[in-house]
């Protein structure tokens, strides 16, 4: 019991903090003289929930008393009641993330195919249109939060700082309040269709978001907070790389998967405050009254569209490039073979930061933006391919004649290269102004998409989960389940997806629950093959439970990998290395005998099996 | 806790990298928030000429917009001041030039309030103009009122002795936000009071 205690104070406070702040927004509104009383309301009141439930939960006990001169308390728990409360060790807050990204992967999953089912033919018949752009919107945001916290919140989280050879992230509060900014989004995305739903799809453009019922206003304010959380958790990555690192983790020693976690941190640090700004006009204009978009008032509706987009076009690196770096990280440890070209991956992960701050106007082809900026947005959109060329033959190059040791993570790593090939030129075809001038908005753009972030990111995802399964739960997973999931995954996903991009190039519009009657035939065979792709997923969550409580005892170091995260327990103590490691060369000198990445100079330490190469 | 720092320090020294001092951390920290908020700021300034163009209603106070400039800018001289008497053990100093610091941040804020309350006549929020000058000050001026917040935390710390030479990181800290505040209040004051002409504006202009 004493282990649900944070979790109800949290709940106690967040609910006194939105009856304080109600009551100030109404007296507020009361003062100005104005009628509109309800969304005001319900956003001061959300302010004040969010600081009582982060006071609740462990802020206030851990942290702030510390300011007020009192002593804090820190959160200490043994067993599974630590997952409930704010700890500050990473590799908790790893599997927080972990666990609660997988939840809403799943539950977005379904929403996607309550979308089919009504997609199965050409009229509405399971939901009425404004569910299904409820049911749109609420999958678009929750996939969204999921490819931006899966690796960074999950994965960055757990495994960087053992990479590194560091006992903790650079500021573990912080990295605590920052999962639990989390919960409160997923509140008020659940709550959206009580409150008349959203129509916007997940990128909430006005007038539409700041015309549409309130549950446009829950789905603003939960998409700003999760932001936060995307920037405080970058921040403190950031700090940890640069000043956490082991003695002799040198910049080019450092594993490529951290400098991956380095660079779409920058993105994450810097870019999202500009959704938060896109997303605080439209929260203004509802509560306040403003006016950013009218342009017979003042303000132009574009500029939502250049504010969004300046963040949402890089968010998408936030997404691929950690998919990117345990792609690698995968494909050396299993082909045993060094990671092709590393300093060349590097400075194209740095490329692809830099360009990706420079393309967002190509998600505005269509917007009646300024049409001199088509010819410039185009070309510096299509030169981010040749950093992202880079990664791909990097990724064939490490395989390269490598002797292919084809597990499960090894298979999903190899099934990004193939997937991301096809959402990466397709890419080309929606940069490129003619060809998106017929494309946008049409299913062409929905199979992009979910090729570079299902295809590429999500497949890289299950890679991850398989690959540090047994370093997080210190058991094996099935490997039998494992490649089933692969292989129905695989199939099946292309299978579903393929499709998409005829009758998107044949002109059938994203967003919709109604269309015309001649693309029925592919859209019922996209509908029967989601379900079945449903299905793929029955195979993964029963192995995860499964093995968690009965798998084989995994050891330390099941893949004979380099990296420092290996080299310690499984799982890792709570000071993650007995004795401190120390770094002497890079981690991929695979092939070579005398290669070694690290050495406990004080005392043994806790080494693992020699890493090595059987297979 | 100091022995284990030693021997990391001196494992660093003879693998040829790096120790980082918590101290150093914390800095970097705040830099790095400074730079994402900087970023905030950025699209904030930028959204001004979206929504109303380089106009500016004549109603707007210049005498008023200089005088928040000179108060917030001499509280920076202040700010700086409590952070080199904290780093000598001067406590009343450090104590003095902080409430100092507190005492120009409510001034500012009464100034901000008395100009928001001339701007509902003038250019209420729903107006053009308007949207940007509540938007702007209005994000400011949280910015403002955390940084009082911090200071008046950092003064009781103070008063309780809590610094001296080599150890003043929360004078420090408080210190720099509020000169960032300070700065991005430079470029708000020229968006917003200064730039492009001074037209005359009805209440939905
Ligand atoms: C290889 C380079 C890529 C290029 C050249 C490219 C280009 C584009 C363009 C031009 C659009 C706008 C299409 C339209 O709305 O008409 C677009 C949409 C999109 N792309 Fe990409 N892209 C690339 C990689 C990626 C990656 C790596 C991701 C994610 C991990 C991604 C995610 C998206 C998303 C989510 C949208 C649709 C957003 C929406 O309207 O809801 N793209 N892409
Ligand atoms: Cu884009």
């Amino acid at each position: 019991m004493t282990a649900l205690k944070p979790l109800g104070r949290a709940i106690l406070f967040a609910l006194i903090g939105f009856l304080i702040g109600a009551g100030l927004s109404a007296a507020l509104v009361e003062a100005a003289g104005r009628d509109e009383m309800k969304e005001p309301i319900i956003a001061g009141g959300y302010m004040f929930a969010l600081i009582g439930w982060l006071f609740g939960v462990g802020v206030w006990g851990s942290w702030v008393r510390e300011w007020f001169g009192a002593t804090v308390k820190p959160f200490h728990i043994e067993g599974w009641g630590r997952y409930l409360g704010f700890s500050t060790d990473h590799k908790v807050i790893g599997v927080q993330y972990g666990v609660t990204t997988i939840v809403i992967f799943l539950l977005a999953g379904a929403l996607a195919l309550l979308m089919r089912i009504e997609l199965a033919d050409a009229n509405s018949t399971l939901l009425s249109r404004t569910d299904y752009n409820t049911v749109m919107g609420l999958h678009g945001i929750m996939m969204i939060a999921v490819a931006v916290a899966a690796l960074m919140g999950g994965f960055a989280n757990y495994v960087m700082p053992l990479m590194i050879g560091a006992d903790d992230v650079a500021f573990p509060r912080l990295n605590a309040l920052s999962f639990w900014i989390v919960p409160p989004v997923a509140v008020l995305l659940i709550l959206t269709p009580l409150f008349g739903g959203m129509d916007t799809g997940w990128t909430g453009y006005p007038p539409l978001s700041s015309q549409g019922p309130t549950g446009n206003l829950l789905f603003l304010m939960a998409f700003t907070t999760f932001g936060l959380s995307s920037i405080l958790g970058g921040l403190n990555f950031l700090a940890t790389i640069i000043t956490m690192r082991a003695p002799g983790m040198t910049w080019s020693r450092i594993p490529i998967f951290v400098w991956a976690v380095f660079a779409a941190s920058l993105i994450s640090l810097t870019a999202t405050q500009f959704v938060a700004y896109a997303l605080l006009m439209v929260i203004f204009e509802r509560v306040f009254g403003m006016h950013f978009f009218d342009g017979t008032i003042g303000g132009d509706a574009i500029l939502f569209e250049h504010v969004f987009w300046f963040y949402s076009h890089p968010a998408v690196y936030v997404m691929i490039l950690p998919a990117f770096g345990i792609e690698l990280e995968i494909l050396s440890h299993f082909a045993r073979k060094p990671v092709f070209a590393y300093k060349w991956v590097v400075r194209a992960f740095f490329s692809i930061v830099g360009l990706s701050f420079v393309v967002w106007a190509h998600h505005l082809f269509t917007s009646g933006m300024s049409s001199e900026l088509h010819g410039p947005f185009m070309v510096l959109t299509e030169l981010i391919s040749i950093p992202t060329g880079v990664v791909f033959l990097a990724a064939v190059g490490t395989i390269w004649r490598g002797r292919l040791w084809l597990k499960t993570p090894m298979l999903f790593a190899m099934g990004v290269i193939a997937n991301f090939l096809i959402g990466g030129l397709t890419g080309l075809y929606v940069a490129d102004v003619v060809t998106d001038l017929n494309f946008q908005d049409t299913y062409f753009v929905v199979a992009h998409f979910h090729y570079t972030i299902v295809g590429g990111e999500i497949f890289a995802l299950m890679g991850a989960i398989y690959y540090w399964y047994p370093k997080i739960t210190g058991r094996m997973y099935s490997e039998r389940l494992g490649r089933i999931h692969f292989i129905g995954m695989m199939v099946l996903y292309n299978v579903t997806f393929i499709p998409m991009f005829i009758v998107g190039a044949q002109g059938m519009n994203r967003r919709v629950a109604d269309y015309p009657a001649e693309f029925e035939n592919l859209n019922m065979f996209i509908t029967v093959s989601s379900l079945l792709l449903g299905l793929a997923f029955i195979p993964f969550v029963y192995n995860m439970v499964n093995s968690w409580i009965r798998g084989r005892k995994a050891g330390d170091n099941p893949w004979g990998a380099r990296t420092l995260e290996w080299q310690t327990t499984s799982p890792p103590p709570e000071e993650n290395f007995e004795t401190q490691p120390v770094v002497v060369e890079d981690p991929y000198g695979y092939g070579d005998p005398d290669a070694k990445h690290f050495e406990f100079p004080s005392g043994s330490g806790h080494v693992a099996e020699p890493a090595g190469g059987d297979d | 806790m100091a022995m284990t720092d030693l021997i990391h320090a001196d494992l660093h020294e003879r693998y040829g990298t790096k120790a980082y001092s918590s101290l150093t951390m914390h800095r970097l920290g705040l830099w790095l928030f400074i730079i994402s908020d900087a970023f905030f700021f950025t699209a904030l300034i930028s959204s001004r000429y979206f929504v109303s163009g380089t106009d500016r209603p004549d109603a707007l106070i210049q005498e008023l917009g200089l005088a928040l400039t000179a108060v917030l800018l001499l509280s920076s001289l202040s700010a700086y001041r409590s952070e080199v008497a904290a780093s000598h053990g001067d406590t009343e100093g450090a104590k003095r030039w902080i409430m100092i610091t507190i005492i120009a941040g409510f001034v500012f804020l009464g100034g901000v309030v008395f100009e928001w309350y001339e701007a509902f006549h003038d250019f209420p929020p729903g107006s053009g103009f308007g949207t940007t000058f509540f938007t702007l000050t209005g994000i400011h001026t949280t910015h403002v009122i955390s940084g009082i917040i911090l200071l008046a935390f950092v003064y009781r710390r103070a008063a309780k002795g809590e610094y001296g030479p080599g150890h003043y990181w929360g004078v420090e800290g408080a210190a720099k936000y509020w000169h960032f505040v300070d700065l991005a209040w430079v470029f708000i004051y020229p968006t917003l009071y200064l730039v492009g002409e001074s037209v005359e504006m009805g209440a939905h202009g």
